[in-house]
């Protein structure tokens, strides 16, 4: 809420921002505005997406001009107050203004329009921002078949991973007639290295909400279910609180503003296992059963939860639809390329520089979105590849960087778009490691109906194993890509038919890597640490004893200022030594 | 693996089941969400309220322990004081989340989905906290501790033992 007259503080209070500290600095910030009843107006905001640089202060001037604080601990709240408040001095070494310019100016935020920006605890923070009237308007002054219109005209597709038309799949669920259907909201947000869904949720919980009546005025729902992980407590509070003042407001419940439009939206909590993001597990799970998918069809369209008709769609493409609902379908469409409309958010982590949370229009190339925004590799190291898609996807190499990020583009490299979480690696990132990892998740996530997903992800666990240990051969590289295919081809649901994807991405590109743990019994990233071996150069090594103080196996031994020498048969190959030593005389081959 | 000595477990609170139940009007299927509420109030699901359940919601045991053995959230077991959920996600995992896992089980001497002989610590692993680009990160009871080296792990682990010391002597 912008009271007249006064300056605003906002402390990026996401999860992320939480977990860099924020509570402290806000705690410090509230004691020092009552303390000294200083007249701003302090509220927590969402997430703007330079996680790197949380915990995050803005200031807002009565006049709206922006301050934006980065990193702030206590001490630095208190320089803001003491500074800026007070004194009216800005303290400029704190401030991020110009990154914040260099890393937002270059997106475009439909679905994060909110975030980081209002409250998102407050109904009337939204409603400033226009948010509702699509929905009043949707249901006093549209029929459901032209909202659907709207959206299928706006070009968006699924953010959830399949990329299948949304006004399409509404129109599907409207055409079915029951007395009874459902939307429901996939917040199960699986994939482990995305949080897009959750950031969303949790900076503007109600452009969801209202994503998801518009859906169900649409497709005739009167009942609706969030799905949300059960590892997101922040967001389902927000929720939570965003449900129950929607409908203090008159804005959820019977006969909404007099349209005669009904709608109940109740939190369902998962409860911890990936393949309930698959859409018929979820409902499955919803249910309470065991969150096993089903054959299809018949589709959730045409019974789905409890047998009715349902719709099932991801928290980014719902976010989108208020927006284009307001805005109009032509304003959405004229952005991105002709077959992926709109804009696309992604969550990139890994070896970035700038980690954090981004949303850019849809065909920009994986180059700008990794050296652009994201602004390339941290300690200037190599760029090697990029996951997209987590363990359904697979990882680009540098020679495909020019790839725009459009569905059909990133689909041609073995990769999937995803859901949008997008993990950059470097020159020390082993991809057979990556790729084990992979197959080790989804190895313990299969649910086990379908004996190719359930033993197929355990044999190529096995042969990645043994790779990463330096212990296969020649023949188990071919044995693991005829596995992969095998589990592609007979495996029920999405988990299975995508599984193989991050081992068969990486042998196509990286093979090298695969032969030289094989032949060579050598890992070329240093990552593998089975094949790792630490020894300390005589020549250089002046006996200070850092390394030998910092080994938990007393492996190092030697006289004081004499050479130190490591017991192969005691070390565990943790690396303390290399990271302690600061004359480089550790050596890790 | 080493059980929690700490946390005898009475009677159970039968009462707050029933009080579960009742929220959801004994419908059956709600049995995840009853189940997390025993979760929440216990940290764990007894075996002896699966029983309890599966008589006052008219289904069979089996399809209960089904339940709670597909989904990761639910434990069979207590749990230590202290919850140490480290995330060995993508991004934990590229950031070096395996070196902190070897820390920790070095500076306690459990695996994951262990609980320290004192029943202090129970450390284990899950997949993405949603914190990725401040990885790699831990979670201890509520608090989270982001951008971990191996050393700032063992530090934070000690801070908690000495702060138990203390609370002891
Ligand atoms: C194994 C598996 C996991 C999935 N996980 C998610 C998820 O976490 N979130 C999500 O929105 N969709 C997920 N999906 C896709 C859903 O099945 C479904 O296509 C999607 O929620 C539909 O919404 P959309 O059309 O808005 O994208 C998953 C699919 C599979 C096969
Ligand atoms: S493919 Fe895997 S996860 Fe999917 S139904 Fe089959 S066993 Fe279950
Ligand atoms: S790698 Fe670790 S265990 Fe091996 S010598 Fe160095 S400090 Fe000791
Ligand atoms: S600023 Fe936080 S998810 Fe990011
Ligand atoms: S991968 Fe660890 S928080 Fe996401």
């Amino acid at each position: 809420m912008h009271e007249q007259g006064k300056t605003v503080i906002k402390v990026g209070y996401s999860t992320c921002g939480i977990a860099a500290g924020g509570s402290k600095v806000l705690e410090t910030l509230t004691k020092e505005i009552s303390k000294d009843n200083l007249q701003v107006v302090l509220q927590k905001t969402g997430c703007i997406g330079m996680c790197y640089v949380e915990p995050i202060v803005d200031v807002i001037t009565p006049a709206g001009e922006l301050f934006s604080y980065g990193m702030v601990t206590e001490e630095g709240a208190l320089r803001i107050i003491e500074e800026h408040i007070k004194q009216g001095k800005p303290p400029e070494d704190m401030l991020i203004n110009k990154e914040r310019e260099e890393v937002v100016g270059q997106q475009v935020r439909i679905s994060l329009r909110n975030c980081g920006i209002i409250d998102p605890e407050s109904l009337s923070d939204y409603r400033e921002s226009g948010g509702y009237k699509a929905f009043e308007k949707a249901i006093l002054a549209m029929t459901p078949e032209q909202v659907i219109d709207e959206v299928l005209r706006s070009g968006l597709r699924g953010r959830g991973g399949a990329g299948f038309p949304t006004g399409m799949k509404w129109r599907f669920t409207r055409q079915y007639q029951n007395d009874q259907k459902y939307i429901v909201c996939n917040a199960d947000e699986g994939d482990p290295g995305a949080f897009m869904d959750r950031s969303i949720i949790e900076g503007d919980p109600h452009a969801v909400v209202e994503g998801m009546m518009l859906a169900a005025y649409a497709i005739g729902a009167s009942e609706g279910y969030v799905y949300v992980r059960a590892e997101y407590p922040l967001a389902i509070v927000r929720l939570e609180k965003a449900i129950h003042d929607a409908k203090e407001a008159g804005l959820m419940g019977e006969n909404i503003l007099g349209s005669g439009f009904n709608f109940k939206l109740k939190i369902k909590k998962g409860a911890g296992a990936f393949v309930c993001g698959e859409e018929t597990a979820l409902i499955a799970s919803l249910e309470g059963e065991r969150g096993m998918p089903r054959l299809k069809p018949p589709f959730p369209a045409e019974a789905g939860l409890w047998k009715k008709p349902t719709c099932i769609n991801n928290v980014e493409t719902l976010s989108n639809v208020p927006w284009i609902l307001f805005n109009g379908a032509e304003k959405y469409a004229a952005y991105g390329t002709e077959k992926s409309k709109g804009t696309k958010v992604f969550a990139l982590a890994g070896k970035m520089k700038r980690g954090g949370l981004i949303e850019v229009p849809m065909g920009i190339s994986l180059k700008e979105i990794i050296f652009g925004v994201g602004g390339g590799i941290r300690d200037d190291k190599k760029f090697k590849g990029v996951q997209l898609g987590g363990p359904s996807g697979g990882c680009i190499p540098e020679s495909l960087l020019d790839t725009p990020v459009d569905y059909d583009s990133v689909a041609r490299t073995g990769a999937i778009m995803g859901s949008g979480g997008m993990i950059v690696m470097d020159e020390t990132t082993c991809m057979v490691d990556m790729a084990r990892f992979f197959s080790n998740f989804v190895q313990n996530e299969s649910c086990g109906k379908c004996v190719h997903c359930r033993l197929g992800t355990k044999r190529m666990l096995e042969i990645l194993n043994r790779i990463t240990e330096g212990k296969a051969e020649h023949e188990e590289l071919e044995l693991l890509e005829e596995i992969a295919y095998n589990v592609k081809e007979g495996a029920l649901c999405g988990l299975g038919q995508t599984a193989p994807n991050p081992v068969l991405t990486t042998l196509k590109y990286f093979r090298d890597e695969y032969l030289a743990h094989i032949e060579d019994r050598r890992c070329p990233a240093k990552a593998c640490v089975e094949l790792l071996t630490y020894t300390i150069d005589p020549e250089v090594c002046n006996g200070c004893r850092r390394c030998a103080k910092r080994c938990p196996t007393e492996a190092i031994t030697g006289e004081k200022k004499e050479p130190h020498v490591i017991d192969q048969e005691k070390c565990i190959k943790c690396g303390n030594c290399f990271d302690s030593c600061r004359f480089e005389a550790v050596l890790v081959e | 693996m080493a059980k929690s000595k700490t946390l005898e477990v009475g009677a159970l609170p039968y009462d707050e089941f029933d009080k579960s139940i009742n929220k959801y009007n004994g419908d059956p299927t709600a049995i995840i969400a009853i189940l997390q509420d025993i979760q929440d109030h216990l940290q764990y699901v007894p075996k002896d309220s699966i029983s309890y359940l599966a008589e006052k919601l008219n289904v069979s045991p089996a399809k209960i322990y089904g339940i709670v053995t597909f989904y990761a959230q639910f434990r069979l077991e207590p749990l230590g004081k202290y919850i140490i959920m480290l995330c060995e996600g993508t991004a934990c995992h590229v950031n070096g989340a395996k070196l902190i896992g070897n820390a920790i089980s070095d500076e306690l001497g459990v695996k994951g989905g262990e609980t320290t002989e004192d029943g202090l610590f129970s450390l284990e692993k899950v997949a993405c906290i949603g914190c990725c680009s401040l990885s790699p990160v831990m979670v201890i009871n509520e608090e989270t501790y982001a951008k971990l080296t191996p050393d700032s792990t063992r530090k934070i682990v000690k801070e908690y033992q000495k702060r138990e010391a203390a609370a002891q002597n």
